[in-house]
């Protein structure tokens, strides 16, 4: 036995380091099938971990007082060194965070990877989703600009709306009658340690979920159905150490190859990842002429502002919002599919995810753009303006996606699964 | 195992008994950390009543002063602005006030206790913007010709009228705030205060 295996032994009988790899690692079974989709997940943490450590190092210089933090952020652009790469990677970094965490949640759509035995896995992702937009709303005040300071404003002010609570709460919330320098150094706090912290944990308990239940596939089959009689082992699965850690290395050298071109030439991204306003420092006298949300929050900004005001209050379109989020949560529950994958459901379904796409797509686009955009109808329809009236209907088949499922996917003329995984 | 020895009426009371105890002391202990991020002393000190000297603004002018950090308005109207004020009671989302967004006593036609004095908290009532003055009547405005003349906030396109009252079919869902205050004497104004007698 050479030194290397006694120290290994040694190691083991006082912790299970041996066991760990392999239950979570080169004898952690998943499907064999795994196509394009499946990189997002990997891709996520990688990301999650380059938003920690380049976090760590912005933290060094970076001053939350609401005199210093807009001329500290200028003084690690332009006098620390290297201060604009590290700045960048982490402002590219919050968008393709959401870019990959989008797309990994659709493809948990396609696939039904909801569906039971995943019910615990997905609630445990729509609350890492949750900590991150907590994580991005607290982290955009940090620059103290007028994009940052205006959008907390209207944030916190949407915890204003809700009844006989609300203007205390949003007190509570700032720390102060307006946004100001306590509001900054609590959502520092918030934003470098406690969200973090939750999010490390939610994604830990995520990872042990997803390894308890194991992993779903393109075909939306179990392969634990399928066992090798001798070993146990299910016969579509193949160790995830070394076969889809060599695949997600794989797409992680593309992604690094995307986020580099970003972060080296376009990492304002024509004001979409940061916007022109957030350029100039906060100004609590001033409010800029359009406010909106980044990229990321925009669908759900766009239903806030299509919901008109009831009973002169504008809580019924915080609480659309609000749910817009909170309904994911149901998804399990609320599709009665015989299949889980898109590849054998029928046309119903493909159509509803569909129209659910393009609604998310077009309420994004409207909320980073303001509501006279596209001038308004004539009089026939009381001058309404003709994108608040557009975002009103897809925000009503944004809802109707979620609130029929339980219909028009039993509805749905669905094709038989095959007993094993397809190429 | 002696099982039948054991007490389980007693196991069960110490259980419950010591998990609400500690249920309590965690309250209790959680209650510092939550009040601590309420206003600290020296915001609440900052948020103190503002004075102001009514004797500078002229009629037909405003004057803005800061009040916990928000631009409060004071208006000067002429006897014609709030002249205009019924004309726009059937154009107005809320003519009688009946919101809560004025102390009691500013719960009249031109949501005032004197009507020549408006006191407004300048923010929309929409998103927190701080909309424009355009007190002139008139096409100069830019909000044609049949204006009477109020506020115009530029993020979303509300409307307000002389009182602070919303104009219908905008975003924003009610009147201009109120702020509470009171008059020291006939020319000094505290904002941020109601009146201890009247």
């Amino acid at each position: 036995m050479g030194k290397m295996m006694a120290l290994l032994h040694w190691i083991d009988a006082r912790f299970p380091l041996t066991a760990t790899w392999k239950t979570h690692l080169s004898e952690y079974y998943a499907p064999k099938n795994f196509n394009f989709w499946y990189y997002f997940g990997s891709l996520a943490m990688l990301v999650l971990v380059m938003q920690i450590v380049t976090g760590i190092f912005l933290t060094m210089h970076y001053k939350p007082d609401a005199a210093q933090a807009f001329a500290s952020v200028e003084y690690i652009m332009r006098d620390v060194d290297w201060g604009w790469a590290i700045r960048y990677m982490h402002s590219t970094g919050s968008s393709l965070f959401f870019v990959v965490v989008y797309l990994h949640m659709f493809r948990g759509l396609i696939y039904g990877s909801y569906r039971k035995p995943r019910e615990l896995l997905w609630l445990l992702g729509v609350l890492i989703y949750l900590c991150l937009m907590a994580e991005a709303f607290f982290g955009y005040l940090l620059p103290w600009g007028q994009m940052s300071y205006w959008g907390a404003q209207v944030i916190v002010n949407l915890f204003a709306a809700i009844p006989f609570v609300g203007p205390d709460l949003a007190l509570w919330i700032r720390g102060d009658y307006v946004i100001s320098d306590a509001t900054l150094n609590r959502f520092f706090a918030f934003h470098v340690i406690a969200v973090p912290l939750v999010l490390l944990g939610l994604v830990a308990a995520h990872l042990v979920a997803l390894h308890e239940v194991g992993s779903n596939n393109p075909d939306g089959i179990e392969i634990k159905k399928k066992k090798d009689p001798k070993t146990g082992i299910p016969l579509d699965g193949i160790p995830f150490f070394p076969y889809y850690v060599v695949k997600d290395i794989f797409g992680v050298v593309v992604f690094l190859m995307v986020f580099s071109v970003i972060v080296f030439f376009a990492p304002e991204m024509g004001g979409y990842f940061l916007e022109h306003n957030n350029f100039v420092p906060a100004d609590p006298l001033k409010t800029p002429e359009h406010i909106a949300p980044v990229w990321y929050f925009t669908p759900f900004y766009s239903i806030l502002r299509a919901v008109p005001p009831l009973f002169g209050s504008q809580f019924p379109g915080v609480l659309a919002m609000g749910l817009a989020v909170l309904i994911f949560f149901f998804l399990p529950w609320l599709d009665r599919g015989v299949v889980k994958s898109i590849r054998y459901r029928g046309a119903v379904y493909k159509t509803a995810l569909a129209l659910f796409v393009i609604s998310f797509v077009v309420l994004g686009y409207l909320g980073t753009v303001p509501t006279n955009v596209w001038g308004q109808f004539g009089a026939w329809l009381g001058v309404a303006e003709r994108a608040t009236v557009v975002a009103r209907i897809f925000t009503i088949i944004y809802f109707l996606f979620f609130l029929l499922m339980p219909w028009y996917t039993r509805i749905d003329r669905t094709r038989p699964e095959p007993e094993r995984v397809t190429p | 195992m002696a099982d039948s020895n054991i007490n389980r009426g007693k196991r069960r009371f110490l259980l419950v008994a010591t998990s609400v105890v500690g249920g309590v002391a965690g309250v209790a202990a959680a209650v510092p950390f939550v009040a601590s991020m309420n206003p600290s002393a020296r915001a609440r000190a900052a948020g103190a009543p503002v004075e102001v000297d009514l004797s500078r603004v002229e009629p037909g002018m405003m004057v803005t002063v800061e009040w916990r950090g928000q631009p409060v308005w004071i208006v000067h109207r002429t006897s014609e602005m709030i002249d205009s004020l019924p004309r726009l009671d059937g154009m107005v989302a809320d003519p009688k006030s009946s919101m809560p967004m004025q102390p009691s006593y500013a719960k009249n036609e031109a949501r005032s206790i004197k009507p020549e004095y408006l006191v407004l908290v300048g923010i929309c009532t929409h998103l927190g913007c701080s909309p424009s003055q355009k007190l002139a009547p008139g096409a100069e405005s830019g909000l044609g010709e049949a204006w009477l003349g109020g506020f115009f906030c530029p993020c979303h396109g509300s409307k307000f009228d002389l009182a602070g009252r919303v104009y219908k079919g905008v975003p924003a869902p009610t009147n201009l705030k109120v702020p509470p205050y009171t008059y020291l004497s006939d020319t000094r104004l505290l904002i941020g205060e109601d009146s201890k007698g009247a």
